[in-house]
């Protein structure tokens, strides 16, 4: 409020009287929430206890930085919104744009080296698994729900459907038939996009809310199924044992056939991990390589066309029907990889993991990171899913709130706090200006304000 | 091409029906290959009405849009085509589409009608050379062998891409937007978002090109610079114009044939000078019976 008024003199009366409105509001908001806890004493009787120094801490906390906003930062940005803006951006912007991506290739390529360097064996695994595995797997769902949503302006919140399909094509396929995994990532990649082009037909004519609603219910449909089918899916209780991934048939095992024993080293389980570390890199990679390849091809820029205008795409004679089924199909497929590498990865799955969660946090990711963006979108799946992980290890944090305080408890709270700041700052999404697929003479950056956001 | 002075386009006993109003109501027209023909009226006459119909926009409730691409002997295929239920016949000196049978895209794609929007419909987040490319989509899709030899880089397809280019670069220079190739098409002022619809139009390879107001909003500077380039379009390309036009500077000028419409029905048919001194026509125009013009046009100062 006070960052928008043009005046730059600082209003000390004003800004206590609204500091203290504040604290007034934040006492009523969160005396339910924090100032009052239920309990279980001895005899298993819930008793109400009070919390009021947390209380108080709190509400002191925001009241001292509703005031320091209003004495430092208000006046501040009021300041900066009044200079000038200058013409070009300046050179450093220039250089990291035209550094950033082989740089952060080059990165993710010698971090497993990197990590075990400097964490050693024993503690790699966690960097390398919780951290760079469970990352990847999300840039990848993220780019590829990107073509849905950021190419085609699709909306589709039942995402996590294909990735599902992709899981259980997997699972079902490796235990029934003993194939390979890298037989059955094709297979997983074409069952999912099949299920995509199925989902495509009956929600061509949608647009809009109507459209993320039904994408909504299929991968509600998808994921009871999965807990009914019994027979096939083994419902809740999920598919366990599942065979792991082997290094062109050689098994990450301490037998004497094992990758350690063959190669001469000493076993350890940090080799497979390693190993499906580069092959989640692979598949992300070639999802964004596809992904861009694709954007500077006719059905790219028919996708992007359709997402723009759809009743001019078809005074074009373009096919809009097709159009949006091999988006559907080509978003799905990117999924079915990362389903039946999540499978191989894991050894077991059930209907848990397939969640409206895991769906809305992937639309998140692409949302935070800015629609079409691939650079985006693979910085808020670091941020979003990274961070995630590393509010596991923010053990100091229960020494200030009590050793029952769990940090990753609070992971929906802070999305929630992310995206509600994105939205003011950037909204839309981190990086929000599109690069044309051709030019003929320069390429020039097209601010968002200008590119539409898909109606459906 | 089309012969000139050839019916290109047949419109028999059209109507549109929406609900319980009749927005067409039997309405027969001709184009003929080579001519601007203009289709004017009131407002809420029926034009765009009749533009969606023959650009497949919408299914009409009655009635025949026929189109011929080649000799002008392939009209004698239009009863057996439209009894035998197909869509269109292609003979060897030439084709017959049915534009009601097919839809919109194909209507663009397989018997190349390209049309314009009254509210520009361009693509604004894209730059005006890709707006281009997205208007060859098909041919383009075609070399890049349905993305796979695409994906792949294959020479057929850099080859076909490159005409591509040229020929969005010639159309660029045409309308005189060639030094804007690179930037966003929403960035444009509205007479060059204009030109850029109708380079966009002609780049889908038409043999009739439909405009539906074509110079609303355009200063007369613009408007002059409108006709030579539709004249130009019709002499060097030969290619027919259907045309939908408030600004009678431009119909009087460059048409050849002028139909008028009120309240979906046609009220006149024929050269611009004919119309331009019918009764009925300045009646609809002025919104008065057809016995009181002459008193209306005495009070106005006609």
């Amino acid at each position: 409020m006070a960052a928008h008024a043009p005046k730059t003199r600082v209003d000390v009366g004003r800004a206590l009287k609204d500091a203290g409105l504040t604290a007034l509001l934040a006492f009523g908001l969160f005396l339910p929430l924090i100032g009052f806890l239920t309990v279980q004493d001895f005899n298993n009787n819930l008793v109400l206890t009070t919390r009021w120094p947390l209380l108080f801490s709190v509400v002191a906390v925001i009241a001292v930085g509703r005031l320091a906003y209003s004495l430092v930062l208000a006046p501040w940005l009021a300041a900066r919104a009044q200079r000038p803006v200058a013409a070009t951006p300046p050179a450093w912007r220039a250089f990291v744009g035209r550094w950033f991506t082989p740089f952060a290739i080059g990165f993710v390529l010698v971090y497993p080296p990197f990590v075990i360097l400097t964490a050693g064996w024993g503690g790699a695994v966690k960097w390398l698994d919780n951290f760079g595995i469970q990352v990847l797997i999300y840039i990848m769902l993220g780019w590829g729900l990107n073509i849905v949503v950021g190419l085609a302006g699709l909306l589709d919140l039942g995402y996590v459907a294909f990735y599902a399909v992709g899981a259980y094509s997997y699972a079902l396929f490796a235990k029934e038939f003993g194939l390979s995994f890298w037989i059955l990532l094709p297979i997983a990649g074409i069952l999912a996009s099949f299920w995509g082009v199925l989902l495509g037909f009956p929600v061509l004519r949608l647009r809009g809310d109507y459209l993320a609603i039904v994408t909504l219910a299929f991968g509600e449909i998808v994921r009871i199924v999965l807990i009914n089918f019994v027979d096939l899916t083994n419902g809740y209780a999920g598919i366990s044992s599942i065979p792991r991934p082997t290094f062109f048939g050689i098994p990450f095992t301490a037998n004497d056939d094992g990758f350690a024993a063959v190669f001469g080293l000493e076993f350890t389980p940090v080799y497979r991990t390693i190993f499906l570390y580069y092959v989640i890199l692979g598949l992300a990679l070639l999802t964004a390589f596809v992904t861009v390849r694709l954007r500077r091809l006719p059905v790219g820029r028919a996708w992007e066309a359709l997402r723009e205008d759809e009743i001019a795409c078809r005074s074009l004679g373009i096919n809009t029907t097709n159009t949006k089924l091999t988006a559907f199909a080509m978003g799905a497929m990117f999924a079915g990889f990362a389903g039946s590498f999540f499978a191989a990865r894991q050894g077991f799955i059930s209907p848990d993991s397939f969640t409206f969660m895991e769906s809305a946090s992937i639309v998140a990711i692409v949302v935070l990171g800015g629609m079409g963006s691939q650079i985006g979108v693979a910085i808020a799946a670091i941020a979003m899913i990274g961070g995630t992980e590393i509010m596991r290890d923010l053990d100091f944090l229960k020494h200030i709130f009590g050793p029952t305080f769990d940090p990753t408890q609070y992971r929906m709270l802070l999305f929630g706090f992310a995206m509600v700041l994105i939205m003011i700052w950037k909204p839309r999404g981190l990086i929000s200006t599109r690069d044309p697929s051709v030019f003929l003479k320069e390429r020039k950056t097209i601010s968002s304000d200008l590119v539409g956001e898909g109606r459906g | 091409m089309a012969p000139a002075g050839d019916i290109l386009l047949k419109v028999e006993h059209l109507r549109m029906r929406f609900g319980g109003l009749i927005a067409v109501d039997d309405l027969s027209f001709d184009a003929r290959a080579g001519e601007i023909t203009a289709l004017i009226g009131p407002n809420g006459a029926g034009k765009t009405t009749v533009f969606n119909c023959i650009t497949g926009f919408y299914k009409p409730s009655e009635g025949r849009l026929s189109l011929r691409h080649g000799a002008p002997a392939v009209w004698d295929a239009l009863e057996t085509l439209t009894d035998s239920g197909q869509r269109s016949v292609t003979r060897s000196d030439g084709a017959l589409f049915l534009l009601e049978r097919m839809p919109d895209y194909l209507v663009t794609d397989e018997a190349r009608v390209a049309r314009t929007f009254q509210n520009i419909r361009l693509f604004a987040g894209m730059t005006v050379l890709e707006n281009l490319l997205v208007a060859q989509h098909n041919k383009l899709m075609l070399a890049s062998g349905y993305t796979l030899l695409g994906v792949l880089g294959f020479p057929s397809f850099t080859k076909a891409e490159r005409a591509a280019i040229d020929k969005a670069r010639l159309w660029l220079d045409r309308v005189g937007l060639l030094a804007r190739a690179d930037d966003p098409a929403g960035d444009l002022p509205y007479g060059a978002q204009r030109r850029l619809e109708i380079a966009r139009a002609m780049c889908t390879d038409p043999v009739l090109l439909c405009l539906d107001e074509p110079a609303a909003g355009l200063n007369p500077r613009e408007s002059g610079e409108l006709n030579d380039l539709l004249l130009a379009i019709r002499a060097q390309h030969g290619i027919s114009i259907l045309l939908i036009e408030h600004d009678m500077s431009v119909v009087m000028e460059i048409s050849d044939h002028v139909i008028v419409l009120d309240y979906g029905i046609k009220i006149a048919d024929g050269a611009p000078n004919d119309v331009r001194n019918d009764q009925k026509v300045i009646a609809a125009y002025l919104g008065v019976p057809d016995k009181d013009v002459a008193k209306v046009e005495a009070e106005v100062g006609l």
